[in-house]
């Protein structure tokens, strides 16, 4: 049975998000904050979906309604909260307006950082087009930690390795949208192949900017900001209507010169040299 | 899983290690570097053994859920693409029912505080039933009034109340009802809709 | 309810809420729904997507507020003068639906000559001040007696009741359709609401004029023939003194707009529990029984079954079907022991004397008249009103059952709660008995829920609940089984009613009873060969049939067929009232009052807003929709008086409110409401305000105030107590907070309890983010965390002075890993007149910063 146990032969992500899966295209989210009322469901679904553990410290943050702070290796959405009441009530722009909402995630660049940073394959391209993390080949180097321009990689406290976001490489590959889009009860989360995703995104601009807003703009598609210094795209790409810094993201991302040299010969050796000790040491233990 | 050999794992080994893949062609940053885990990883709905149409257990939207189970325990809980009101979609409460479901807070033991106690003791279920009921008939044979003094029928006692049933099935409320209103003469019965 | 129902005829949301993405205009007021409601909330974006207008008014801007295109910041509690400032707008400028309203509504009736509003001393005619109620008798129809189309028809009167309602049967109401009379409902509205003018409202709201008069256009401009809009509003209305009346004024203001019955337009109560409407419909309630039928009441002419069908049974209208739903509910409690002898055991029936809702219930504990207590998936230590009285009556029961899913804040009250905290009692002094039993969810239990568009949704059981856990239909089942052993025998009358009880529930191999049986009975069946009904249009008066709640009829039509069940929503193509999917009630009506979506000829008022129409070829009403009108009854039908019509058949065929005793919406409330025919602004019971409509008479007169040692109120404008506080909700919490604060996902969002405070507040007061500070009431003190913040904002008083307001989410407690002291220890035991609803949205309270002297802190703040 796949993703359509009630429905077979039909994708669920054709019924929640129009968009059929398959290997060889790439996919991503498009998250239009002007359609996000904060309502976190991203957050808690993608904890739920992905077994993630709350790392907060059950404190107030004092950060609006943000309590959880930041992406890491235990949560892999992330909604920040900005109060901007400088504006008189009543004169709202369209959509989201005065408390600025913003669900964050990784963004899948193209190229990645924190891909190529990586020197033992643990992080690689899917066949969807997306980055994740092998946590049975990382080893916790920590190398991708710093090459992600947007801070989202984290070495989780529990197993020392690498942890983030995987756009529910698990549900793709079942035919189901990621946790995250699939529960977002305004569709600010939007799943889908980018080949649909970025015209749709560009309409909305253009839509919202007809409507009087016209700070909107997308961050992370092709050609657009969020797009720079080498990352040519974002899968995860957004619409904005504040300065990228406002939602905690660089106005200007910078693929960092890759640290570990990403060639066959480099593989071989580390590949390779893994193996020996696990086959050395790792055996007897392990179920 | 049953345990496995070292050949097993060095066989394993070398199919998961990506250089043969990479000699063959493939992209090092791709599917030669795919692991086990990714490559055989797929949604965990799966392995349900089933699958039940379930509703929402916090407010009243009515949002449909479906609930994978295996071995008669959650193993999921979605938003139900079907329905009309949620089309799939859940908000953070609902997205959460699966740690409701399964929270370590949940209760699985029957407890008891007798008067003045500090603590709780464990109980049997059995136990607290037949206490309930002989507790729920003494307090209700020594209240109850049949008719006023100027002999308007009451038929009621006031000594038992009764507050809860919004978070409950319509079933249970029927039951409730009946029981209570009908059955016992409670006239303290009541729930959060005025909450 | 009180208030949809003496409007429209029933207390419920009167559209489904996917009927949002069709609306024109969607207000939402009294409600933060974004938050709460967050997946209805899907349905208002939708709307504005397709270019819809969206508003909100409240006191706080809130994640709802950040997504609509106008709001407005109101003074809690005024939400009656903002309302009857667009009414006041909508009149004077003609911009109301006339064609709609006047065929559809009372606005053409003739009142009473006697009826005089409160613009002099504030009360309407009628008023007792030694009793502190009203007399109904000048709000009537005049020459005539209307009863309620709630579930208490009877009203104080004088005479004979049943025969002064009778003359309904005799002609229709007095009218004058130009609407020139004195007394007509038109000319009473806009004397009455003629002080509403937009600089009153700014006044008492502190809304900005400008900003006021553009909401007003906008509900102006979405109404007619080919728009329409609707109000989406929740317990932020209904939770104060006035709540009802506040309902009352949108109820008129969407009459007004003929924004009712039709496609995109309506009242949607956002309801906060997942069954709150069922255990409305189905009423775990003290004054009424299953399907809106009144419980006897002593002080009542019910002192006998055809006393109480004399009196609740109404002459003309839906209601006139009264005695087939009481007789066979009786028949379905009381089974093969209730005879045409014993009055279908009616005399088993309890009589209730009073009010025996939540609040009345906390102060008969704590005065030790009750003294056993089930409390089921309920958390009262929390979400009850003047939580340390709730507290202080829980310690003085004998014992209590607590049943819940977790250890709720209410079942450890004796170890963890305030009245330890601050030292004014220890465990060992508290002798009450509690027993904590494991309840279970949905998914772990099979049954149904009606959702707050009144949708019978059922859930299966996939998986088991953990250890001891059982569903509370096991529980109340085994509990009656063994009180039925218990009393077997006993030849005592008041022991009767328990061992007459039909309870022959089947348990399953699980020993678990089988919730289908159940419903059955809910639905209705005939007595003889038990054949199941499929309408309620079938039960009888005769004691041949048994039915549980008549509205439920036709949710299981047939052996096998649970249409709660149903699962067949339409496609994108199809016309989106879902009929297959789930169950409405009544009779799987999607939109109430749905004749009103046709004009009264019979023809859909425009080809967008179409929904039920007469067909002269099929000869019946049609649609996508199931009409919520006799099937046959011609647009042109009209009652032939000489004949004394009964029920329905006294309506015109274009009179759509057929639960209404004239069949048209009651702009006008001749009955039914306890604080007057109109809504009409008063301050909340506790504020720093002073009514400038009539200052002698600030607050309600008719509110419920129990003024006592425990549950002092703060006098009007009392200088202790300067700022008002609301209470809220979040979307990260379920209200008693018991289902979130124990799973780490939500908790983490919001793991502690805080206060919003207003930028300029905190800095007179020298408070920051993060602050401690104490927030005191009458009643008591709490300590929390500050949030400053910028989201609410300054208000002038009416007087000029500059008020502050405060907010609490009410969620919290000490159990579960999200915690905080509980914002209803600052609240009162206060009520509603009609409904007994506390007011906890508005309130006068003090604020310091600092924390409490405590005995004990909390467990997570001791670690």
């Amino acid at each position: 049975m796949d993703g359509g146990l009630i429905n077979p032969g039909r994708q669920e992500a054709e019924r929640t998000a129009g968009a059929r899966i398959e290997p060889g295209r790439s996919y991503g989210f498009f998250t239009d904050t002007t359609l996000c009322i904060g309502c976190k469901a991203c957050e808690v679904a993608c904890k739920e979906w992905n077994g993630l553990p709350a790392d907060g410290d059950m404190r107030l943050s004092g950060h609006s309604y943000d309590n959880t702070g930041a992406l890491g290796a235990e949560t892999w959405r992330h909604v920040g909260f900005v109060e901007r009441l400088d504006d008189r009530p009543g004169e709202m722009k369209p959509f989201q307006s005065n408390w600025i909402m913003f669900s964050d995630v990784c963004k899948h660049c193209d190229p990645a950082p924190c891909l190529e940073a990586c020197p033992t394959g643990a992080l690689f391209r899917t066949e969807f087009d997306t980055v994740v993390v092998q946590q049975d080949i990382c080893n916790g180097c920590a190398y991708c930690v710093p090459a992600c321009p947007f801070g989202v990689v984290e070495i989780s406290k529990a197993d020392g390795k690498a942890h983030k976001c995987t756009l529910c490489h698990d549900r793709m590959k079942g035919g189901m949208e990621p946790a995250c889009a699939k529960a977002c009860p305004t569709d600010s989360i939007q799943f889908g192949a980018l080949e649909d995703l970025i015209p749709r995104a560009h309409e909305r601009v253009e839509q919202l900017q007809e409507m009087g807003q016209d700070r909107a703009y997308l961050y992370g598609a092709p050609g657009t900001p969020g797009a720079t210094h080498g990352i040519e795209k974002l899968n995860a790409f957004f619409l904005l209507t504040e300065r990228p810094e406002v939602h905690g993201l660089p106005s200007e991302p910078v693929r960092p010169a890759p640290r570990a040299q990403p060639s066959l010969i480099a593989g071989l050796g580390t590949l390779a040299g893994l193996a020996a000790a696990a086959l050395v040491f790792g055996l007897g233990g392990r179920r | 899983m049953p345990r496995r050999t070292i050949p097993d794992r060095a066989v394993e080994f070398l199919r998961e290690w990506s250089v043969p893949r990479q000699m063959a062609g493939q992209d090092h940053r791709r599917e030669a570097a795919e692991s086990a885990m990714a490559r055989h990883g797929r949604p965990r709905t799966e392995k349900a053994d089933s699958v039940g149409t379930s509703i929402c257990p916090y407010c009243a939207v009515g949002c449909a859920q479906l609930i994978y189970a295996k071995d008669r325990q959650p193993i999921a809980v979605e938003g139900d693409p079907s329905s009309p009101i949620n089309q799939g979609t859940l908000c953070p409460k609902g997205a959460a029912t699966m740690g409701l479901m399964t929270s370590p807070m949940r209760l699985d033991r029957v407890l008891h505080r007798a008067p003045h106690a500090t603590e709780w003791r464990e109980v049997s279920l059995d136990w607290a039933m037949d206490r309930i009921a002989h507790l729920t008939k003494q307090t209700r044979d020594e209240s109850f009034v049949g008719d006023a003094p100027d002999g308007t029928r009451l038929n009621h006692t006031m000594a038992i109340g009764s507050l809860g049933g919004a978070t409950l099935d319509n079933e249970e409320n029927y039951l409730i009802k009946k029981l209570f209103t009908a059955g016992l003469g409670m006239v303290f019965v009541e729930n959060q809709a005025r909450v | 309810m009180p208030s949809l129902g003496t409007t429209f005829g029933r207390g419920a949301a009167t559209m489904p809420q996917w009927d949002l993405a069709r609306s024109d205009v969607v207000l939402v007021m009294g409600s933060n729904m974004a938050e709460n409601h967050p997946i209805a909330f899907r349905f208002a974006m939708q709307a504005k997507l397709r270019g819809a207008t969206l508003i909100h008014v409240d006191p706080r801007f809130t994640r709802t507020s950040a997504m609509c295109d106008i709001y407005a910041p109101i003074r809690a509690g005024t939400d009656i003068a903002f309302l009857g400032g667009i009414i006041h707008y909508l009149l004077e400028n003609d911009l109301w639906f006339r064609e709609w309203a006047v065929p559809y509504t009372n606005i053409a009736t003739i009142i009473e000559d006697g009826f005089a509003g409160p613009e002099g001393d504030g009360t309407f005619s009628g008023w007792k001040e030694e009793e502190t109620r009203y007399g109904t008798e000048t709000w009537q129809y005049k020459g005539l007696t209307v009863p309620s189309p709630l579930a208490e028809a009877w009203m104080e009167t004088g005479g004979d009741f049943a025969e002064r309602v009778s003359h309904l049967r005799d002609g229709p109401p007095p009218r004058d359709e130009t609407l020139q009379h004195p007394n007509c409902v038109y000319q009473i509205m806009r004397r009455h609401f003629a002080r509403y003018t937009p600089e009153m409202v700014e006044r008492i709201t502190g809304c900005p004029r400008d900003l006021f008069l553009r909401i007003c256009e906008a509900m102006a401009r979405n109404s007619g023939r080919e728009r329409t809009g609707a109000i989406c509003y929740a317990v932020g209305w209904n939770h104060h003194s006035t709540g009802a009346q506040i309902i009352r004024a949108g109820a008129i203001l969407m009459g007004l707009l003929g924004n009712v019955g039709r496609p995109g337009a309506g009242m949607l109560a956002l309801r906060g529990h997942t069954s709150i409407q069922g255990s409305t419909d189905i009423a775990t309630l003290y004054d009424l029984m299953p399907g809106y039928l009144p419980q006897p009441h002593a002080l009542r002419p019910h002192g006998t079954l055809e006393e109480y069908l004399k009196v609740e049974t109404a002459p003309t209208g839906w209601w006139s079907e009264f005695p087939k739903y009481a007789v066979s509910l009786l028949r379905a409690f009381y089974g093969g022991e209730a005879s045409a002898a014993n009055g279908w055991g009616y005399d088993w029936m309890p009589r209730i004397v009073g009010d025996h809702s939540m609040l009345p219930m906390t102060l008969a504990m704590d005065n030790g008249v009750m003294s056993g207590l089930f409390v089921m998936g309920q958390n009262p230590a929390v979400g009850g009103s003047n939580s340390k009285l709730v507290q202080r009556g829980l310690a003085k029961l004998e014992w209590m059952v607590v049943r819940d899913i977790a250890e709720t804040d209410t079942a450890t009250f004796w170890r963890d709660g305030h009245l330890i905290r601050d030292g004014e009692m220890r465990p060992e002094e508290i002798g009450t008995e509690v027993f904590l039993m494991p309840g279970s969810l949905s998914g772990e239990k099979a049954g149904s829920f009606t959702n707050t568009h009144r949708l019978v949704q059922w859930h299966d059981k996939v998986v088991d609940a953990p250890g001891d856990s059982t569903s509370e239909l096991w529980f109340v089942d085994e509990l009656g089984r063994r009180l039925r052993k218990l009393y077997a025998g006993s030849t005592r009358p008041e022991d009767q009613p328990i061992i007459n009880l039909r309870w022959d529930y089947p348990r399953d191999e699980e020993d678990e009873p089988d919730a289908e049986a159940v419903l059955r009975e809910i639905n209705g069946h005939r007595c003889a060969d038990g054949q199941l009904l499929s309408t309620f249009q079938d039960l009888k008066e005769d004691g041949s049939t048994a039915c549980g709640t008549w509205i439920y009829t036709g949710v299981f039509p047939e052996a096998g067929k649970n249409l709660a069940r149903a699962r067949k929503a339409d496609g994108p193509e199809g016309p989106g009232t879902h009929l297959g999917w789930g169950f409405a009630w009544p009779a799987n009506r999607r939109t109430l009052n749905n004749r009103a979506s046709a004009d009264p000829d019979g023809r859909p008022w425009s080809e967008r807003k179409k929904l039920i129409q007469w067909s002269e070829e099929k000869g019946e009403w049609s649609g996508p929709d199931v009409p919520d009108f006799p099937k046959d009854k011609r647009p042109d039908y009209q009652p032939n008086w000489e004949e004394r019509p009964k029920g329905v058949a006294a309506h015109s065929g274009s009179e759509p409110f057929i639960m209404l005793a004239d069949g048209r919406a009651g702009l006008f409330a001749p009955s039914g409401l306890k604080d007057g025919p109109l809504p009409e602004h008063y301050e909340s019971v506790e504020t720093p305000a002073t009514n400038p409509l009539h200052p002698s008479m600030s607050s309600s007169p008719a509110a419920k105030r129990w003024d006592q040692q425990d549950n002092r109120l703060a006098p009007p404008g009392d200088p202790r107590y300067p700022h008002m506080l609301t209470t809220f909700r979040l979307t990260e919490h379920h209200s008693g907070g018991t289902p979130t604060r124990i799973v780490t996902t939500t908790a983490e969002l919001q793991p502690e309890m805080f206060c919003e405070i207003p930028v300029e507040l905190a800095g007179t007061l020298g408070i920051r983010m993060g602050d401690w500070v104490v927030l005191a009431t009458e009643r008591g003190e709490i300590e929390t965390k500050a949030m400053v913040t910028s989201r609410l904002r300054p208000f002038r008083l009416p007087d000029g002075s500059e008020c502050h307001q405060l907010a609490l989410p009410w969620h919290f407690g000490w159990a579960g890993f999200a915690t905080g002291d509980v914002a209803n220890v600052l609240t009162s035991v206060v009520g509603d007149a009609n409904t007994g609803m506390h007011e906890n949205k508005s309130l006068a309270c003090a604020l310091r910063p600092g924390r409490l002297n405590r005995v004990q802190r909390p467990r997570r703040e001791a670690r």
